[in-house]
């Protein structure tokens, strides 16, 4: 009873919560580190550095009133950002913190899969939103991110399947203590696959250089146009749990997940002090900091070099490191 | 018996929805409780056992086809009314004749299972093949084996349709 049902449940409340506070302070990185590109301050108000502004974004936005436009599909409009955080997450359920099974949800034999399967689910959020908006600026987005994320997704998921063979399963746990086992992380030996899947992964999430489903230049805002108050932070609390998915699988994929650096070398057993799931997590803030990086810095891709990227040469590629990869696989 | 009122409600749930798909006025609503129907189709799957086919069901099915679907019913203008059909019983007509030949074929497949009453093939090749983290591996081993030349040829249709897809739109662009 008490392993079937309360720790899980415990387990599940746990990192939810976990989950969204660390997007209410991944808002606040974002905005201090780009405002430190840009050699600003960011927000100072706020508390110390502007430490409590994490806090005062969700109260302003629970606060805000909340508007459905005259003429919109009421319940596709109250589903779209529903559809677009749930799925978001629940991917975590299968994201392993740890070697011990304290550490995760669950360990499902067909985890990596899963994954991919619920972020295809995650873009009825954006299309149904613009859709039920009735509204052109968040239709014209919404067609552009269904066009954008179904044609990633085929390169995304063509580099992972490249990695499945690598590791030789699709369970996250074992596709970590695969790397242990082969004694050297597989970004180094797999450098195309980690490049292919971090730029898919930018993609996936509408990040920049990829954003055109919400260029607010060109679209005043995007397919979130029409939401306000609690529901707009439905779909931004999603696009930045999506970052941090994305992140982990890049950890855990390429990484070595939750394992300390050089984890079969005796010297460096003391770093074993530091607990695996801190390591998890650390090496997730350095990809969440990349990501913001290059948001600071990148210009934003046009429409028809965003496609021709995806499908000339993205795809093309994938599709060769998977061949290359099976083939080196038999010949090992 | 767990396991039955588990059936009975998810078939119940797959029915129902399946009905609302088609009685849905809003074709996007359609779409919306086709997706729904595909989840608990792939809950069906995962009380089977296979978890591999239940997550391939929301990728491929929930995941990409009904995208596209979405995408082609929100170009097309969904503001017009129904239109009135001029002779609707001959429509009804036709619609009871297309529901008698689907409720023949289903009674003559379960008939002829019935009849042939043989174990089913997954049953068969769960024998030989040890069970190790799950069916993936087995699914994997089966497909590219005894079914071979179903697969190979599966693929090429795909392959086939999708170079049509490629002439047709092509040749309307130049």
């Amino acid at each position: 009873m008490i392993d079937t049902i309360v720790t899980p449940l415990l387990k599940i409340a746990i990192l939810l919560n976990a989950v969204l506070v660390a997007v209410t302070f991944l808002v606040l990185m974002e905005r201090k580190v780009i405002a430190w590109t840009q050699s600003r301050l960011g927000p100072m108000r706020v508390g110390p550095h502007g430490i409590l502004q994490a806090l005062a974004d969700p109260i302003k936005l629970i606060l805000k009133e909340d508007i459905t436009p005259a003429k919109a599909d009421k319940w596709v409009f109250t589903l779209a950002p529903i559809m677009s955080l749930v799925p978001a997450l629940v991917v975590f359920a299968v994201i392993p913190f740890g070697a011990d099974p304290l550490y995760y949800v669950s360990d499902i034999n067909v985890g990596l899969l899963f994954i991919i399967s619920m972020t295809s689910i995650g873009v009825y959020g954006i299309i149904l939103g613009g859709w039920a908006s009735n509204s052109k600026y968040p239709l014209l987005a919404s067609l552009r991110a269904s066009a954008q994320l179904v044609s990633y997704e085929i390169a995304v998921t063509m580099t992972l399947v490249s990695m499945i063979v690598t590791a030789g399963s699709l369970s996250l746990v074992e596709i970590v203590e695969a790397q242990r086992e082969a004694g050297v992380w597989f970004g180094f030996i797999q450098p195309v696959a980690l490049g292919l899947i971090f730029i898919g992964g930018l993609a996936e999430t509408n990040r920049v250089p990829f954003d055109l489903p919400e260029a607010e230049t060109e679209l005043t805002g995007g397919f979130h146009t029409e939401y306000s108050g609690m529901r707009f932070s439905l779909f931004f609390l999603a696009e930045y749990a999506n970052i941090i998915v994305i992140s982990a699988i890049v950890v855990i994929m390429f990484f070595g997940g939750w394992m300390r650096p050089f984890p079969n070398v005796e010297v460096l057993s003391f770093l074993d002090l530091i607990p695996s799931w801190i390591w998890f997590v650390m090496k997730i803030f350095v990809f969440l900091y990349v990501f913001i990086w290059i948001r600071a810095t990148f210009p934003r891709y046009r429409y028809d070099q965003l496609m021709g990227l995806g499908w000339k040469v993205l795809m093309p590629i994938a599709i060769g490191n998977l061949v290359v990869t099976a083939i080196v696989k038999v010949l090992l | 018996m767990v396991e039955a009122i588990a059936f009975y409600t998810l078939a119940a749930l797959i029915l129902g929805l399946a009905i609302l798909v088609i009685t849905a006025r809003s074709a996007v609503h359609s779409a919306l409780f086709l997706v729904v129907d595909f989840f608990f189709v792939a809950v069906m799957y995962v009380s089977l056992g296979a978890e591999f086919v239940a997550v391939i069901q929301i990728l491929v099915y929930a995941g990409g086809i009904v995208v596209l679907y979405l995408f082609v019913v929100m170009l097309v203008s969904l503001k017009r009314e129904p239109e009135q059909h001029a002779d609707t019983r001959r429509l009804k007509f036709q619609g009871m004749l297309l529901a008698g030949v689907v409720l023949l074929e289903l009674v003559g497949i379960g008939a002829y299972a019935a009849a042939r009453d043989s174990a089913p093939v997954v049953a068969r090749v769960a024998v030989d093949i040890p069970v190790q983290g799950g069916n993936t591996e087995q699914l994997g081993w089966v497909l590219y084996t005894d079914y071979l030349i179903p697969f190979e040829l599966a693929s090429i249709l795909l392959l086939v349709a999708m170079v049509g897809a490629i002439v047709l739109a092509k040749r309307s662009l130049d």
